[in-house]
């Protein structure tokens, strides 16, 4: 009997870390604190996450405001079957959040059991995670914010 | 107030929530990529191969140039290879590199080590090998090795049977011949050890 095909697991991996630069890292330094933070352009709107440079111009930006923590879906997916490499191990939704005081919608999980209870125009807010470190997971994902 | 070196760190205003706070300088960005590795069928052969301390390579049928590992094709003229030949697990030191950094995930890799490109008596390439059994200063281009292999209980379908590559003390290969060069020599007619004369001249 022929020998079975040969397989092999092959893992490449690299531990890379990146410095943050002073906005970034002032971003993830807000994280780490419980803090939303975006960055005050030119024409006084507010992005988030926050640049280092004036989109329209190149020159640098350096006001940054508190956002948040509850804003508002632009947009939104469903995610039945997270991938392996996914920060969450659930369905979950993935949704652009305008975040209250900020003009531009960022990217993130929003923690509900079905697609029925997404809906583009809902309010939801922040749910930090236990662990901080300054980094994107410190933000375990957004929950529907209830009316109060 | 023109632009800093850093970017202008001194300049970005926290507001008064983050003041005093330590500020994160760097995040981790760590990449992973999961295979399910599956050879082809020249790869599946030169594994089987190794189980029974054998090293084999393909043969192009354009020029006779023997690559290793084998692909099943010479990518230098895109020309399908079958005819297997059996290499012997002698060579010499192409190319090396001695390396003092220890790398994530290869805490078995005692440092410093060399990882050199072994070209094989018959091979028209080299293949990536670690060399050990002599001082990291005395690794030298055209240096003569042999395979250091694990004991024969422990071969499996794989190229790490070969633990690594030690120096055989026989005169080193001319570096003008070392490497790559070492197919065009063949190629001219010139074999091992009845040549140094030829190519002096």
């Amino acid at each position: 009997m022929a020998d079975a095909p040969l397989r092999a697991d092959l893992i490449l991996e690299y531990p890379f870390s990146r410095t943050t630069g002073p906005v970034i890292g002032a971003f993830l330094t807000g994280l780490r604190e419980g803090v939303l933070l975006g960055i005050r352009r030119a024409d006084g709107t507010v992005m988030v996450p926050p640049a280092e440079y004036e989109p329209d111009t190149g020159e640098s930006l350096s006001e940054l405001v508190e956002v948040g923590p509850a804003g508002e879906v632009v947009s939104w997916t469903w995610v039945d079957s997270p991938r392996p490499q996914s920060p969450w191990d659930r369905p979950h939704g993935l949704a652009l959040v305008r975040l209250d005081g900020a003009d531009t919608p960022m990217l993130h999980g929003v923690l509900v059991d079905s697609p029925d209870e997404l809906a583009t125009g809902m309010r939801v807010e922040v749910v930090w995670s236990d662990e901080r470190e300054g980094h994107i997971a410190d933000i375990a994902g957004f929950v529907p914010k209830e009316p109060s | 107030m023109s632009a800093e070196p850093d970017g202008g760190a001194g300049e970005v205003r926290l507001p008064p929530s983050l003041e005093g706070v330590e500020r994160v300088q760097s995040v981790r960005t760590p990449i992973r990529l999961e295979y399910d590795y599956r050879p082809s069928a020249a790869a599946e052969s030169y594994l089987r191969a190794y189980e029974d301390r054998r090293i084999i390579g393909h043969r192009s049928p354009v020029d006779g140039a023997v690559f290793i590992p084998p692909r099943g094709v010479d990518p230098r003229h895109g020309t399908a290879t079958t005819d297997e030949v059996e290499l012997p697990d002698t060579g010499h030191v192409g190319n090396f590199c001695v390396t003092h950094l220890p790398i994530p995930g290869r805490k078995d890799l005692e440092l410093p080590y060399v990882s050199a490109w072994i070209h094989l008596d018959g091979a028209a390439v080299g293949f990536l090998g670690l060399v050990r059994g002599c001082a990291t200063d005395e690794v030298r281009i055209g240096m003569r090795v042999r395979a250091v292999w694990k004991p024969d209980d422990e071969l499996g379908a794989t190229a790490e049977n070969i633990l690594h590559w030690e120096p055989t003390g026989e005169p080193d290969v001319p570096v003008e011949w070392a490497g790559n060069r070492a197919f065009l020599r063949g190629q001219a007619g010139l074999e091992d050890g009845a040549d140094d004369e030829a190519t002096d001249a």
